[in-house]
Formats: C-alpha cells, structure tokens, sequence
C-alpha cells in the first residue's frame, strides 16, 4: 500500500512539473510578443518535447495503477483528473507554440499603434493557469472556483480585440496580414484560458468529487486542437 | 565451505537422534508384544487339548476331563446384556447432558473430576458397594445376574459417559451452527446430528469397557458369585441355541450365576494339573470373546465411518 | 495503527470575503429512483459479550430484494451486527441485546425476548463463512431444513430440494449424485450446497458471513454471482473482509468501526466519493 501511495505522489510531482514547464512556455510566448524578440522563442519550443514526453508518461502511469491497485474513492478520481490535466497543459502547450508561430507575422511587420490590450489579456490568461495549478498543489477548491470566474474576462477581452482590429482591417487594409495574426493570437490567448478553466474543473472534481463541467454559468470546453 | 560441512555435521547429528529414538520405540513395542506373545502362546498350548464341544457345553464337575463352561460363558453373556443395557444408555444420556444442555459452571465442573476419578476407582470398591447398596439394602436384589449386571454396568459407566464426551466434543461447532441456522431446535439438533455423528466414538469407547467388565472378578465374588453351578438359569436351555421362550419372561435375571473369570480362579486354585488344563483353555474363550467384542466394534466403527463422512 | 494520509488537507471552503463562489454550491444530489420497501430496520441497536460491548447504537436499513454489504476491519463489529438478525447469539451465554431490529412487513421485532429464535431462523437463513454441510447426503443436506418444518411428503421434498439446487447453479454437478455424501464436494461446490440449503426454506432474509474468505478465486466468483442474481428472490446482507468484492455486488455498503456505523450509503457513490473521512481512508486503504 505504501508503495502505491508513493507511486501517486510520484505522478503528481509529473504533473506538477508539466504544469511548471507549461506556464513558463505561455510566460516565454507573450513576452517574446510583447518585447518583439523572437530569440525568445527558441526556448519554447525547446520545451515542447519535454512536455509532450511527460503528457505519454502520465497517462501511462495513470493507466497501470488503475488496473493494478483497483484505487477508489480519491485516488481513482486522482488519476482521472491527472490524466485529463495532463491533456490540458499538453494543449496550452501548443497554444503556445501557436502564438510563438503567429508572433513571427506580427514581429516581420512594422509596430502597430496601439498594441491593443493584448498585453492584459495574456496577463489575465497566464493569471488563470497559474492559479488553477495553484489550486491543484494545494488542493484548493475556492481557488479554482475563482478561475472559473476569470474565464469570463479573457473572453471579453478577447471580443473587444477582435472588433478592434476588424475595425482598422476595414479602414486599413494593407494592415490585415498583420491584424490577422493578432487576432489568431487572440484566440491562442482565450483557448488557453479555456484550458486553465478545464484544469481547475478537475480539481474540483478531484477535491469534492463532483463534476461541474458543463454546469451552470460555465461555458463548455472545447476539445479541439487548435491549428496555427 | 565451513559453514556447510558445520551444517552437515549437524544434520547428521540429528538424523543420529532420529534413529535412535525410532529403535528405542521399535524395542518397547517388542518387549510388550513379544511378551503378550508368550503369555498367549503359553496358554493356547496349556489349554489346546481341552478345547472341544463338550468342554463348551458340559457343566463343571469334580472330575477335571468332564468339566466344562457352560454355566460359566452363559453367566458372562448374561451378565454382559444387563450390564450393557444399564450402562449404555445411562452413560450416554449423561454425557449428552454434560455437554450439550449443562451450563458451565463450578458445580459441572466438580462433576466432571469426579467421573474421571470414578473411572479409576478399584473394581473391588464397586463390589463392596454393591454389596451393601443392592445386596443387603431394602432393595434386597439378591445375589443374581441382576445384581452382577448393575454392579458391572456402574463399574463401567464412568468409561462409557467419557467416552461419550469426546465423542461429542469432537463434533465441530460449525455442524451445530448449521443445524440451528435451519431452525431446528436443541434436541433436534442433538437427535439428528450430534448423537449420529458422535455414535463412532461412543461405540467404541463402550465396548471397549464391556471389554474390560467382562474380564472382571474381584466385585462378582464380593457380590456373591458362585463357583460351582451346575444349572443354568431359568429360560435357558442346555442345547443349542440354549434358549427357550422363557429367556424372554426375564426370570433368569434373579438368578444365581458364576462367570467365566471366576470359574478359571476356581479352577487354577486346585492342585489338580488337569483343571489347570480348564482353566488355561477357559482363559482362551476369554480371550476369543474380548476379541470378537473389539471386533465387533470396529466393525460398527467402519460402517459408521461409512455413513457419516466429515 | 493509522497511517496519516498522504494528502494534505484541502486549503479551504471559502474565499477570504466569506463568499461561496458559485461553482461550489450544491448542482443538486444525485435523485434516489423509487426506493424498494424497507425489509429489515435496526434502531439503536446495540450487543454486549458480558461486560464488553461489540455494537453501539447502530441504525440502519436494509431494502428489500437488495444486497447490502458490510465492510470494516477486523473486529469492527459486522460479524456481531449479521448474527443478531438470526439470534446466533442466545446460543452462548452472557449476550445481551438493546433496542430492536424490526422485520418487515409483519413487524417483528427480531431480538424482542418474547420473540421465539427458532421462528426468526426459519425466516432469517445463514451462510456461513467455512462450508458447513452435513456430513450427509446432498438430498438430506438439503431436505434438512424441510422437514423440520413437517415437510413428509416424498414428491414435495424432491420437487422443492431440485429448485433450491437450481437456485443454488449446483443442480448440474449434483444431480446425478444427490445421495452421495456431501462431504466429497469440492469447497465451492460445498459452499453452494449450504446457500441451497438455506434456500430450500424460502427466507425472507438470507444473511453470508464472509462467504467465500476460505474459497479459491474461480469459486469465490461464482458465488458472487449467485448472490447478485438472488437478489430478486430474498433479501440479502453479506459480510466481507474483501471491499472489492462488496463494490462488485452489492447495492448498499455500510462501514463500521469499533462497533459502530460510520457510514451507509449506495454502494456507487461510496467508492467513488464517501462523505465519511474514516470511510475514505479506510476504502482506500491509509489505515486497517
């Protein structure tokens, strides 16, 4: 039993370590935007494979304590919420991956006047996914209740980017190839606050052992990958 | 390398013990065989010549060639029913009492030392009793094959309520669990199953005192038997199959009576050489009928075995 | 003794202001279909050895044609609780009963003193955990419970032995041998005998004491499947020491502990989510 229980903090340290390296993927994506310095997005792609490798092992490991130790209770929804959290991060990765590869468009063209509230946007999402893997290590349900409520900011941030720059495409339309891009960066920016929302659902769903996905006020998440 | 050898060594050592204690228990048995042996074999050949018809069925007579047991195995087998009918069922009842309904407490407890102290009390005590109890007592029994029997049947009762005990308790408490659990009630549960499963045991362990009261002198003659009968009792007939319709009107349990054991004491106490010959050859009957008794059991032991299989 | 859990405790239920954010307030309980009725109700039901009390105060209710496990560690009382439904008790000295278990529907009370225990173990049958059969025929093995019950008749007796061996699944293997002993039988098959002859009787409540603790795996699987499929014929309570096997069959579970119970609940939501932190380290096994 010991040597179960030691095996379930093992993978919890594996998540936490993707959550870790997914964080600082999101943090190194929006400051190579903002400080227009693309050198700083070598190091995010760096990280990729890592986070993908730990995505494999988690759900492996998910996988043979379930069929091998017949868990209940917390530790079977335990290893349903690492699985799926693993799922997640693993996404925001390549969202951010994506804003890495819209970033390129936006830093080859001249600077926009203004840059738009792009800049709080990322704040409020990388706000989101730091505080639902917060929520996750110390076990805190109000934490990622509160997330849930965030979400509702990143996606009014995002409507009134959007309209911004469908404006000034409108009026400037030598500026679309550029606003394009920032609008898919938009997007990449809400996708990941949708995924943080689906972290700390599993948390809630770990901690209390109800599932308030798709519950009231809470927006569905979607499942697609996204494409750059 | 040394450790091994030391580890041999040791083994040797005490497979060396193993051998040893096995000869040591291999010569006990010898010398008691080898002397049971000898005695038998002794006897058989004192007591061959005599051994014929007319010696099972003649009287005992002051001429040692005529003299013969009839009066003497008849006495014992009668003797034998009545102390079967006295102790079977009383020390069954009894045992079943102490273990099943008793409640345990001091007072069983006293009661159960007591029957194991009575089990080993001289035979020759119980006849005195006897003596005074239903020989010479308002009771006024008599010196008869009644008396013989009961006094016989007490000898015997502690052995047989033991006996009984064991029995019962080797049954397994599961067993009576399963039998209540289908609602059968106390008695019902000892009726059916304890005292069926337990009949192997309480077999065995009465014939085995039957064994043992059949071989019994010393309470007979302080209860009066005689050594000299030359009748049988009333109902029994001098021919094969020595009984007429009478037997069943029980008179002959009123009747006077000698036994095989007393009839050897009497005969071996003669200087004669030839009632010597009697006795050693009435001493083999003995033997025969203690013999066929154990038999007798483990054949009942076997069948039982049979039926009721845990 | 009890291992500390590995978890820490959760941080907190409400946000600094006091404010219970929306996602947290009860989504509404999961909706009991209709309930079947009640079988069997113990109310502060409570049992001493002498001076040593095995069971405090248990409440509970058991549904009827449901399975309704019992789980615990050693010495926690559920052996104690199944055997007060059967009066195994008043067969040994110094046991005394407080409160009542009521039966259902003619209310009975199970442990009343003027209640006759022969009469509640005609309506209340046991397994037990090592197979006990007669060493008897299977037929009177059996027909056993029957006749104590007056049952003479020869056509009856045959007609109701082969039911209770077909409810049992043992019918195929005993058919062709039913006035063999019992005793040569393999566990299992032995163990199926003793649920038919409890069955041959027709009880109400069938209590298993551990049933298949002393059985190999194959053997053990086949008897839990004969308990789930019983169910739409008697009343089951079943004692386990193996919680797996209690999540696989029953309906219900109660945990005990030191004589009490701590919690009782559906049997799906008791392992996925107990509401009891002692059930929760128990089932997931930080202590016992």
């Amino acid at each position: 039993m010991r040597q179960f229980h030691e095996q379930l903090q093992d993978l919890f340290q594996n998540v936490v370590q993707m959550g870790t390296l997914t964080e600082s993927m999101v943090r190194g994506a929006v400051s190579a935007l903002v400080a227009r310095d693309e050198g700083l997005c070598a190091d995010v792609f760096e990280k990729e494979k890592a986070v993908n490798r730990l995505q494999v092992e988690v759900d492996d490991k998910a996988v043979k304590l379930t069929a091998l130790q017949q868990p209940v209770a917390q530790d079977v929804r335990f290893l349903f919420m690492a699985s799926r959290i693993g799922g997640e991060l693993e996404r925001i990765a390549d969202q951010a991956i994506n804003i890495c590869q819209n970033a390129h468009h936006v830093i080859e063209a001249p600077p926009l006047p203004p840059l738009l509230d792009l800049p709080q946007m990322a704040d409020a999402a990388q706000k989101m996914v730091r505080d639902s893997l917060a929520a996750m290590i110390q076990r805190d349900v109000v934490l990622a209740a509160l997330v849930l409520e965030d979400e509702k900011r990143v996606d009014a941030f995002r409507n009134q980017i959007f309209s911004t720059l469908l404006d000034w495409m409108k009026r400037d339309p030598a500026a679309i190839e550029q606003a394009l891009s920032l609008i898919l960066i938009a997007r990449n920016l809400e996708r990941v606050g949708d995924h943080a929302t689906n972290v700390a659902e599993e948390v809630i769903y770990w901690i209390q052992g109800r599932d308030v996905r798709h519950s009231k006020g809470v927006p569905v998440a979607e499942q697609e990958r996204e494409t750059a | 390398m040394a450790a091994d050898h030391d580890l041999r060594a040791l083994i040797a050592r005490r497979k060396a013990a193993d051998v040893i204690f096995g000869a040591l228990g291999a010569l006990s048995i010898a010398i008691g065989l080898l002397t049971l042996g000898a005695l038998l074999f002794d006897l058989i050949r004192t007591g061959w010549p005599r051994l014929s018809w007319e010696f099972f069925t003649s009287f005992p007579s002051r001429r040692a060639g005529q003299a013969g047991i009839l009066s003497a195995w008849v006495g014992s087998t009668l003797i034998m029913i009545v102390t079967m009918c006295t102790a079977l069922p009383l020390g069954v009842a009894a045992g079943i009492y102490l273990e099943e309904y008793a409640p345990k407490n001091w007072f069983t407890a006293i009661i159960e030392v007591n029957i194991a102290n009575l089990a080993g009390v001289p035979s020759i005590i119980w006849g005195l009793m006897a003596l005074g109890l239903f020989v010479h007592s308002t009771l006024d029994l008599g010196t008869s094959i009644r008396t013989a029997g009961l006094t016989l049947g007490l000898l015997v009762l502690p052995i047989v309520i033991i006996s009984t005990r064991e029995a019962i308790r080797s049954i397994p408490q599961s067993i009576r669990e399963a039998s209540y659990a289908c609602g059968a009630t106390q008695w019902q549960t000892t009726w059916h199953h304890v005292i069926p499963y337990a009949m192997g045991g309480i077999l065995t362990g009465s014939i085995i005192g039957l064994s043992r009261a059949i071989g019994e002198t010393a309470p007979l003659i302080t209860i009066g038997a005689l050594s000299y009968i030359a009748y049988l009792p009333e109902g029994m007939s001098e021919t094969p199959p020595f009984l007429t319709w009478r037997f069943w009107k029980f008179q002959w349990l009123g009747s006077g009576y000698t036994a095989l054991p007393i009839q050897m004491f009497n005969w071996i106490s003669r200087p004669d050489r030839r009632f010597h010959e009697n006795a050693a050859a009435a001493g083999v009957i003995l033997i025969l009928m203690t013999l066929s008794m154990n038999a007798i059991a483990i054949f009942l032991r076997y069948r039982l075995r049979k039926r009721v299989q845990w | 003794m009890m291992k500390v859990s590995n978890w820490p405790k959760p941080a907190r239920n409400r946000a600094e202001n006091g404010a219970v954010p929306a996602a947290l307030t009860s989504a509404g309980e999961d909706e009991m279909a209709t309930e079947p009725p009640v079988k069997a109700e113990a109310k502060h039901l409570s049992f001493s050895y002498g001076s040593f009390r095995a069971l405090k105060d248990i409440n509970i209710r058991i549904l009827q044609n449901r399975v309704t496990a019992l789980i615990g560690p050693s010495g926690c009382g559920k052996s104690t609780f199944l055997r007060c439904f059967n009066r195994m008790h008043d067969l040994y000295p110094n046991s005394s009963y407080e409160g009542q278990i009521t039966l259902y529907p003619q209310n009975i009370n199970i442990i009343g003193p003027k209640v006759d225990p022969i009469e509640v173990r005609m309506r209340v049958g046991m397994v037990f955990q090592k197979p006990n059969p007669f060493p008897k025929s299977i037929y009177e093995n059996v027909a056993y419970g029957l006749r104590l019950r007056g049952v003479r008749n020869r056509k009856l007796l045959d007609q109701k032995v082969e039911e209770a061996l077909k409810s049992a699944a043992i019918w195929d293997e005993a058919k062709d041998r039913l006035h063999q002993s019992a005793s040569k039988l393999s566990g299992g098959q032995q163990q199926r005998l003793c649920i038919a002859r409890a069955l041959a009787t027709d009880p109400e409540i069938l209590a298993f004491d551990e049933p298949t603790s002393a059985l190999d795996p194959m053997a053990t699987s086949r008897i839990e499947e004969l308990v789930s499929a019983l169910r739409e014929r008697v009343t089951i309570i079943i004692v386990t020491h193996n919680m797996q096997q209690a999540a696989r069959v029953s309906d219900f579970t109660a945990f005990m502990y030191l004589g009490e119970l701590i919690e009782f609940g559906v049997t799906d939501k008791m392992f996925t989510n107990p509401s009891n932190k002692l059930t929760e380290e128990y089932i997931t096994g930080r202590f016992g």
